[in-house]
């Protein structure tokens, strides 16, 4: 496979395309009144103009709450939508911990320069996203909604 | 006038022969990447160096480098002879005199001078005749809808600092300058005028002279950006009239880290200095300090000297070579590319169609794929070219979009390259998986 069919492989390309949990309503952009176990972020990459608004819903509360909802608005490049796509399926029911556990291993993945494989068992569909870590200059468009979930999340403790 | 035929042959465009002959020159552009001959069209971005440019800057620290404008030593006497003779050979080259040519780090270094120079006269207690750079509230500072980020930040600093305001001339669908809305926003309140010669984005060629009496007819001094125009085009500022220009080195074959900023002899000697300190200044005493005349009053500190020795050099192999044939030819790619790109379905270029007058480059829209994922994908295929804004958010907001993508061509560059572009551009939507007009 080139280098560039391990960055586009077909599941990024159609999850690009699906941009599952991209559902957030206009009115609820800004993030006010953000009812409690939400928290809500806003990232933009200033290179490329991607940008990504970001919900996490919990609910249990406590070092025990469980992400119970993914929602976000947002425009960019395949790689960026379609790894918050990924994102929305795979986090909602993990506990917040379990989360965080899955956002730091697929930072580590992504700044790997290519060097670290991705875990299926850990990181599931973004697994197909591990292409990425060979383009520098492409791993803040894998990273852009990660890191957004990871501040929404922490707003949620 | 009589033409011989030597003087016929230097007419018109480079030819392809000559293109083949001028890239030996610059050696970056024979290799490979990712698999396939590199294809370079990002010299909007920066320009690639001829060996001579290379060879001058290894002369200055291998024979004469040294401090300029202090000690006594005779390598000190070389490298000021180095540093002033350049700055002479690029200040002719823009048809300025050696004195109105200040150096800066770059344009936005350039720009940021003029800006924070017209600030300082307008704030606190200056000479009178810095009066004429102030601007205050009641003031208009008016740029275009079409200007860099760098022609634009430092004045809504400058406006945000004076309370004057900032002002701009729309443009059109087309990316052309709205010369009607023009005409009704130069006032007797418009102290300043800053805008761009040729568009990074479109490729858009300002009518310079025009707009520059406008701003004059009302008493407005007249700062050009002339980035991209510098490198492509023949420029003269005194037959353009404006009062200030800048431009970088590093656009038209010269190194980092040097630009220009040219300005009126009389403006220059009359403006507050913007950075301070050594070098710039006659007598200092704990109290107060007196400033040098221009040039050297807006060059405080050690200066960029073996990159004026390069700069020096550039400007040489691009009068050489002919501004008006280096023009003319790019001109005919920047004409390829767009007749090129509008017959590949699903793409949209921004800026004037083909057969309009354009700079040698053209920025496109490709529907269904993020600009991003067609950079990548023309990398893959040896395809340098420049995605994203472009480092200028508001054109692209004002045409619909966030990002686009842009190939720039230079004088090295050949038809076959943007034919091998536009191969490329092709391949794009069906990679995607995207289909349909």
């Amino acid at each position: 496979m080139s280098a560039l069919d391990s960055l586009y492989q077909q599941i990024i390309l159609e999850q690009a395309k699906a941009r599952r949990g991209a559902d957030l309503p206009n009115h609820q952009l800004a993030g006010e009144d953000l009812p409690a176990g939400t928290g809500q972020c806003h990232q933009l990459n200033p290179v490329c103009g991607d940008e990504i608004t970001l919900r996490v819903e919990t609910s249990g509360g406590g070092a025990d709450r469980a992400v119970s909802g993914i929602h976000w608005a947002g425009d960019g490049c395949s790689i960026s939508m379609a790894s918050a796509s990924i994102l929305s399926e795979l986090v909602v029911g993990l506990g917040a911990g379990e989360v965080q556990g899955m956002i730091d291993n697929f930072r580590e993945v992504m700044r790997s320069r290519g060097k670290m494989q991705a875990d299926e068992e850990i990181l599931g569909d973004a697994a197909a996203l591990s292409g990425v870590s060979k383009f520098p200059a492409r791993v803040k468009c894998a990273m852009l909604a990660w890191v957004a979930a990871e501040d929404a999340l922490r707003q949620t403790a | 006038m009589v033409s011989t035929s030597a003087d016929h042959f230097h007419d018109g465009p480079l030819t392809d022969v000559e293109v083949r002959r001028i890239r030996n020159d610059f050696p970056i552009l024979d290799q490979q990447v990712n698999g396939n001959t590199l294809v370079y069209l990002d010299s909007g971005a920066t320009s690639q160096k001829p060996v001579s440019v290379m060879e001058a800057e290894q002369e200055f620290y291998e024979q004469r480098n040294s401090a300029v404008h202090r000690g006594a030593h005779t390598l000190a006497v070389a490298a000021t002879d180095v540093f002033e003779d350049a700055r002479s050979t690029v200040a002719a080259f823009v048809g300025a005199a050696d004195n109105e040519l200040v150096w800066t780090a770059n344009a936005t270094a350039g720009l940021n001078l003029i800006a924070y120079s017209f600030g300082n006269a307008s704030t606190g207690d200056v000479t009178p005749e810095a009066r004429q750079f102030a601007v205050g509230p009641g003031d208009e500072v008016l740029v275009t809808e079409m200007e860099h980020h760098a022609n634009l930040v430092p004045w809504q600093e400058l406006c945000r600092r004076t309370g004057a305001t900032l002002k701009f001339i729309p443009i059109m669908d087309d990316g052309l300058l709205d010369m009607e809305a023009a005409a009704a926003l130069f006032t007797s309140r418009t102290k300043v005028f800053s805008f761009t010669h040729v568009s990074n984005v479109t490729g858009v060629i300002n009518p310079v002279v025009e707009l520059a009496r406008m701003a004059h007819d009302v008493g407005a001094l007249v700062v050009l950006d002339a980035c991209q125009s510098a490198p492509h085009l023949g420029l003269n500022v005194k037959a353009l009239d404006v009062d200030f220009a800048v431009f970088s080195g590093h656009k038209m074959l010269a190194p980092t880290g040097i630009g220009a900023v040219y300005g009126r002899a009389e403006l220059l000697d009359a403006m507050p200095p913007f950075l301070t300190g050594g070098s710039m200044i006659t007598t200092v005493t704990m109290e107060h300090a007196a400033y040098l005349p221009s040039p050297q009053r807006f060059e405080a500190g050690t200066q960029p000297i073996s990159q004026a020795a390069a700069f020096a050099a550039a400007v040489n192999y691009l009068s050489e070579t002919g501004m008006d044939r280096i023009h003319a030819w790019e001109a005919a790619l920047g004409q390829r590319m767009v007749a090129g790109l509008e017959a590949i379905p699903g793409i949209r270029v921004l800026g004037p169609a083909a057969g309009t007058a354009r700079a040698g480059l053209a920025a496109f829209e490709v529907d269904g794929v993020h600009a991003h994922d067609v950079g990548q994908f023309l990398d893959a295929a040896g395809v340098a070219v420049r995605v994203g804004h472009h480092c200028a958010q508001p054109l692209h907001r004002r045409l619909g979009l966030s990002a686009s993508t842009r190939a720039s061509a230079y004088l090295y560059n050949t038809t076959a390259e943007v034919d091998a572009f536009l191969a490329a551009v092709a391949g794009v939507r069906p990679y995607f998986g995207i289909t349909g007009d």
